[in-house]
């Protein structure tokens, strides 16, 4: 959800002071300083920052992944070369870039069910999956998926077959994973469209299953 | 041999919505170290080392790390790595610190803050 973006209004949280002047937070003015030193250095510049902001708020995220997970759905043959190499097949669908050079795609079957994390910090695929949900960024994920993914996947609401054997992928800044979940029984004919509506986030982090038909919007 | 006592593990902060982020200076200190590393200061492995060392550091310091001082590790990887690289120092991040607070306390409430401001007052 876009929110508002005049940081030049921002201020403290701390209204104990003149409430006719301005106070920026501790970390604002850190931030500014940076930005000030970096562009006065020509190091960055400040349009090219508003641009990926605006990127990463509106135009990349989860739907990208899951038009991914619905073309493999739908077409035996991409689906090949997906699981071959993941980047390579999604940029044929014009997605890929920064925090995408190489992305290694995970399939669940009857037997493996395939999980993501970074244990160290927070890699992710981010153009198919847009930046990171914030407990996919905390402590208690970030160790717990490794030590009881299952577990893990109770507390996000799915229960799995005991015979059904866990596969917790690490992610790190140069393999990030995507999870090509299973496709819902009952969807036989449906449109790319259609399957791509059943296609959740958590899904392809590995922590949810796909919607049910007749369970989608 | 027992399993482990899982129930002592933390849980997971499941909060679902919001904003991508969650205060403007996020926004900029996530936009800073992207375009630093689209422009070749650092690579993407020598940013992830730099915030998971962030990361550690501030867990040994007692943050619970539930995720939303996220960008706090952000900020703090991306300052070191800046300095480290000879693209900033830590002098002139500091003075130029002080120099958006006095401004920031000279601008009126609704108004741009400029440096400088407190010269013009």
């Amino acid at each position: 959800m876009p929110h508002d973006h005049d940081h030049d209004h921002e201020h403290g949280h701390g209204h104990d002071h003149d409430h006719e002047f301005s106070e920026l937070s501790d970390v604002a003015l850190r931030v500014r300083a940076l930005e000030t030193v970096l562009a006065e250095k020509g190091l960055i510049d400040p349009a090219a920052l508003d641009v990926i902001v605006d990127t990463y708020e509106t135009r990349v995220g989860p739907r990208n992944g899951a038009r991914v997970v619905a073309r493999a759905w739908s077409d035996s043959a991409f689906k090949a070369r997906l699981l071959e190499d993941g980047a390579k097949a999604i940029a044929e669908l014009d997605y890929g870039g920064r925090g995408g050079e190489h992305i290694a795609v995970v399939e669940n079957t009857a037997d493996t069910h395939n999980m993501v994390v970074c244990t160290l910090c927070s890699c992710y695929p981010w153009p198919v999956l847009g930046l990171p949900p914030v407990w996919y960024k905390s402590a208690p994920y970030r160790s717990r998926a490794v030590i009881d993914p299952r577990g893990v996947l109770a507390d996000f609401g799915v229960t799995l077959p005991e015979e059904t054997q866990i596969r917790v992928w690490d992610s790190t800044s140069e393999m990030r994973y995507l999870v090509l979940p299973a496709r819902p029984e009952g969807t036989d004919g449906w449109s790319e469209e259609r399957l791509a509506e059943l296609v959740t986030r958590d899904s392809m982090i590995g922590v949810g299953l796909p919607l049910k038909p007749g369970a989608s919007a | 041999m027992n399993p482990p006592d899982l129930s002592i593990l933390p849980g997971i902060p499941r909060e679902e919505t919001g904003p991508l982020f969650r205060e403007p200076w996020e926004a900029q200190a996530f936009a800073m170290a992207v375009h630093l590393r689209d422009k070749g200061l650092f690579t993407w492995r020598e940013w992830a080392e730099a915030i998971g060392a962030e990361i550690r550091t501030a867990q040994a310091n007692g943050d619970p790390d539930l995720g939303d001082t996220y960008y706090l590790h952000w900020l703090a990887a991306l300052e070191k790595l800046v300095i480290a690289k000879g693209a900033a120092s830590a002098h002139a991040l500091e003075d130029t610190k002080d120099a958006w607070d006095r401004a920031a306390r000279a601008t009126p409430h609704g108004k741009a803050i400029v440096l400088g401001a407190e010269k013009t007052a």
